[in-house]
C-alpha cells in the first residue's frame, strides 16, 4: 500500500487552562489517514477542532500526545529542527478567511514572490515560478497591481498563487471562501480542483458550506474533537439527521430528497450531493410513477 | 410605505484624488417598513458605501437620503423656507423660529444612528466593556437614557438574541464566537433602532449558527414590526428570511422587488456574479426536463411542497 501522505494515529490537542484553569482538549484521538493527491473537505461547527486539526499539520500548533506524520516528517514531539520545519511549512500550504491578512507586499508578483525567495530560491527559477503561479490561478494580467484594489475572489488568488510559488505537496484551506461573493467563491474552487486534478496536490478544505464539501472526493466530519463520520459526499449527507444533531445540515438538493422520502415518496438512489445527481433521481422517480399509473 | 428612500444617490470617494472611485452612481432605492429587505451584489458593488449612508456615517455626494421622508442630509438653511410656515414655528419671531429650526436639526442629526442601528460586518471584534452587561448598554448609554432605562432594554435585547441572562455579568471575551456576535447585535438592538442593517450577520458561521442568527433576526422584527435590512452573499438565506431584496453591481441597482421577481432574473444575475440559490436551480433543470413544476420556488419547504402536489397528480392520472 501507497504511504498515506498524512498520518494520525490518536491524535490529540489541548489548548492550555489560562490562570490554572484546566486544560481544554479541543482533539480527542484522532485516528486518519490521508492519502497523497487526495481532495477531502472536513466539516464541523464551530469549535469542533476542525481548524486545531489544520494548524497541526504544519505545525502551527504542536500535538500534545499522539502520532501525527505527515509527508514521511514525524511532527509527533512537535519539534523539529529549523531547516525540517521550513521544508515543512513548504511542503504543506496553509489559505486562511480574511483575504486582507495574508497578502504582505504592495506588488502581487512581489506577493506571490515573498514565500520562495525567503526559501532561497534564485532568478530565474524565481521569475518562472511566479508566472507560472499567477497563471495557475488565473492572475497573471494582474502581476504589477496593487493587492488592495482587487476583488475579495482576486486577493484569495493572490495568496494561493503565493502558496504554489513554493511548489507545495499539500494545501490546506481554513473557511478560505467564507468573505466571498458567490463569483469569488466560484473563481476559488475552480482553482482548488484544478490544483488537485492537474497538479495532484492534496487538497484539505475546511469550510461550513456544505456545497462545498460535495466538490470534494471525501469529507471528514468532526465534532467534539472526534471524528463523527468519513466518507464520500454521498454518505456523508445521507446521513442528515445526525448532521442536524451537531449542528450541521445538508446541502438544500439533499434536504429536499430527504423530505421527499419522509412524506413517502419513493426516491430511489444515493446520489445527493449535486444539483444535477439530484434532478437525476428526481427525473427517474417522476417516470417511474409516471409509467406505473400512465 | 417606505420607510427609507435613496433619491438619485452619487458617492464619490477621493474626490479630486489620483484614488478618485465612484462608489454609488445614480441609485434610487425604496426600502419598505415593517419587513426584512436583502442586500446583494458582488465584492466593491457599492453595498457597504449604501448601508454607511444610511445611518449618516458617510453624506452621498449628490442625492438624497430619506428617512420617514425627511431628508437626513439637509441643513438648517435649506429647511427654514418650509419649516418657518409650520404651525409650530408660526407663531415664533423669526429669529427664534431659525435657531429652534437649528436645534431640531441637529437634533435629528445626532438621533440618526440611534434610529438607524448599524451592525458591521464581524461585529464581535468590536466588543471591547469588561462584562457583557456593559458592553450592551453602551450605545442605550450613549443615547442618554436612564440607569432604570438601561436595566430594562439590556436583557430584553440579550432574549431578542436569544441569549441567557447568566452571561450579563461575564467578561464578552469568555464567550463562543456565536455568542459574542450576537452580545455585538444586542449592542444595537438595544438601542431599539427603528431601521436595524446587518452586514453579513452570520459571515463565518457553522449552519446551526447561521440558522439561529436569522430565525433570532426574523422574530425581532416581526415582534417588533421595526425594518430591517440585510446584507449577504448567501442566496439561500436570503431567499429564506428576506422579504424584499435590492440588487447592486457596478455602483447601480439593477434589480429590487420581492424574492420572486428578482431570482427570476437568472441571467442577469449571473452575469454581475451573483447566483440563485441551489434549490432555485434544481428546479429550473426539472423544468427543462418537461416536468411540470413551478419555476419560482426559493425554498426547500416551497420545493418539497411543489413536488408532493406534482407526485399527487402523477398518481392520479389513472384513477
Amino acid at each position: 500500500m501507497a504511504e498515506s501522505f498524512i498520518h494520525a494515529e490518536n491524535l490529540s490537542f489541548s489548548y492550555k487552562g489560562q490562570n490554572g484553569a484546566d486544560d481544554i482538549p479541543a482533539l480527542k484521538g484522532v485516528t486518519l489517514d490521508i492519502q497523497k493527491g487526495e481532495y477531502v473537505a472536513v466539516l464541523g461547527h464551530n469549535g469542533s477542532g476542525k481548524s486545531t486539526f489544520a494548524k497541526l499539520l504544519n505545525l502551527i500548533l504542536e500535538p500534545t500526545s499522539g502520532t501525527l506524520i505527515v509527508g514521511g516528517t514525524d511532527l509527533s514531539s512537535g519539534d523539529l529542527p529549523d531547516d525540517e520545519l521550513i521544508a515543512l511549512r513548504r511542503r504543506v500550504g496553509m489559505v486562511f478567511q480574511n483575504p486582507d491578512n495574508q497578502l504582505v507586499a504592495t506588488i502581487v508578483e512581489d506577493d506571490v514572490a515573498f514565500g520562495p525567495e525567503n526559501l532561497g530560491v534564485p532568478m530565474p527559477e524565481l521569475r518562472r515560478r511566479v508566472d507560472d503561479a499567477l497563471a495557475a490561478v488565473g492572475m497573471s494580467e494582474y502581476t504589477d497591481r496593487e493587492p488592495h484594489h482587487l476583488s475579495g475572489g482576486q486577493k484569495q488568488r493572490v495568496a494561493i498563487a503565493g502558496i504554489i510559488a513554493m511548489r507545495p505537496e499539500c494545501i490546506v484551506f481554513d473557511e478560505s471562501t467564507a468573505m466571498l461573493d458567490p463569483l469569488g467563491r466560484r473563481e476559488v474552487l475552480d482553482t482548488i480542483r484544478m490544483l488537485n486534478r492537474e497538479n495532484g496536490i492534496t487538497i484539505i478544505n475546511i469550510t461550513h458550506y456544505m456545497n462545498e464539501a460535495a466538490l470534494a472526493d471525501r469529507v471528514i466530519v468532526i465534532n467534539d474533537g472526534s471524528i463523527l463520520m468519513d466518507g464520500t459526499p454521498d454518505e456523508v449527507f445521507a446521513r442528515r439527521n445526525e448532521l442536524r444533531a451537531v449542528g450541521l445540515e445538508v446541502p438544500q438538493c439533499a434536504e429536499l430528497i430527504y423530505r421527499l422520502r419522509e412524506a413517502g415518496i419513493p426516491v430511489r438512489g444515493t446520489e445527493i450531493s449535486t444539483v444535477e445527481a439530484c434532478a437525476d433521481l428526481l427525473s427517474a422517480a417522476f417516470s417511474a410513477e409516471g409509467n406505473h399509473h400512465g | 410605505m417606505d420607510k427609507i428612500v435613496l433619491e438619485h444617490v452619487d458617492f464619490v470617494y477621493g474626490t479630486g484624488t489620483p484614488f478618485e472611485h465612484k462608489a454609488l452612481s445614480d441609485v434610487s432605492v425604496r426600502i419598505a417598513a415593517d419587513r426584512i429587505t436583502g442586500v446583494i451584489g458582488h465584492t466593491g458593488s457599492g453595498k457597504s458605501t449604501m448601508m454607511a449612508l444610511l445611518n449618516g456615517l458617510e453624506k452621498p455626494t449628490a442625492g438624497k437620503v430619506l428617512l420617514d421622508g425627511y431628508d437626513v442630509n439637509a441643513t438648517a438653511k435649506e429647511l427654514y423656507a418650509d419649516w418657518l410656515k409650520r404651525p409650530e414655528y408660526q407663531n415664533m419671531r423669526k429669529s427664534t423660529a431659525k435657531k429652534a429650526i437649528r436645534a431640531e436639526v441637529e437634533k435629528r442629526r445626532r438621533n440618526l444612528c440611534f434610529r438607524v442601528g448599524l451592525v458591521m460586518q464581524y461585529p464581535e471584534y468590536q466588543l471591547f466593556e469588561e462584562t457583557v452587561f456593559k458592553d450592551i448598554s453602551y450605545g442605550p448609554k450613549n443615547m442618554g437614557l436612564s440607569e432604570e432605562e438601561i436595566r430594562i432594554r439590556v436583557p430584553e435585547a440579550l432574549r431578542f438574541c436569544g441569549l441567557d441572562e447568566s452571561l450579563l455579568e461575564k467578561s464578552p471575551f469568555d464567550l463562543s464566537g456565536g455568542q459574542k456576535r450576537r452580545v455585538a447585535i444586542a449592542g444595537v438592538i438595544a438601542m431599539r433602532p427603528e431601521v436595524l442593517v446587518l452586514d453579513e450577520p452570520a459571515a463565518g458561521l457553522d449552519p446551526l449558527g447561521r440558522e439561529q442568527i436569522f430565525e433570532k433576526i426574523r422574530q425581532y422584527q416581526r415582534s417588533t414590526h421595526s425594518t430591517v435590512i440585510i446584507v449577504s452573499h448567501s442566496m439561500e438565506d436570503m431567499a429564506e428570511y428576506c422579504d424584499d431584496m435590492v440588487v447592486l453591481a457596478h455602483s447601480g441597482i439593477v434589480a429590487q422587488g420581492s424574492c420572486e421577481e428578482v431570482f427570476s432574473q437568472v441571467s442577469m444575475l449571473d452575469g454581475v456574479g451573483l447566483d440563485i440559490p441551489q434549490i432555485t436551480q434544481l428546479m429550473r433543470i426539472l423544468r427543462a426536463r418537461g416536468i411540470d413544476v413551478p419555476e419560482n420556488v426559493y425554498t426547500v419547504e416551497q420545493a418539497a411542497e411543489a413536488l408532493k402536489r406534482h407526485f399527487q397528480s402523477l398518481k392520479g392520472t389513472d384513477t
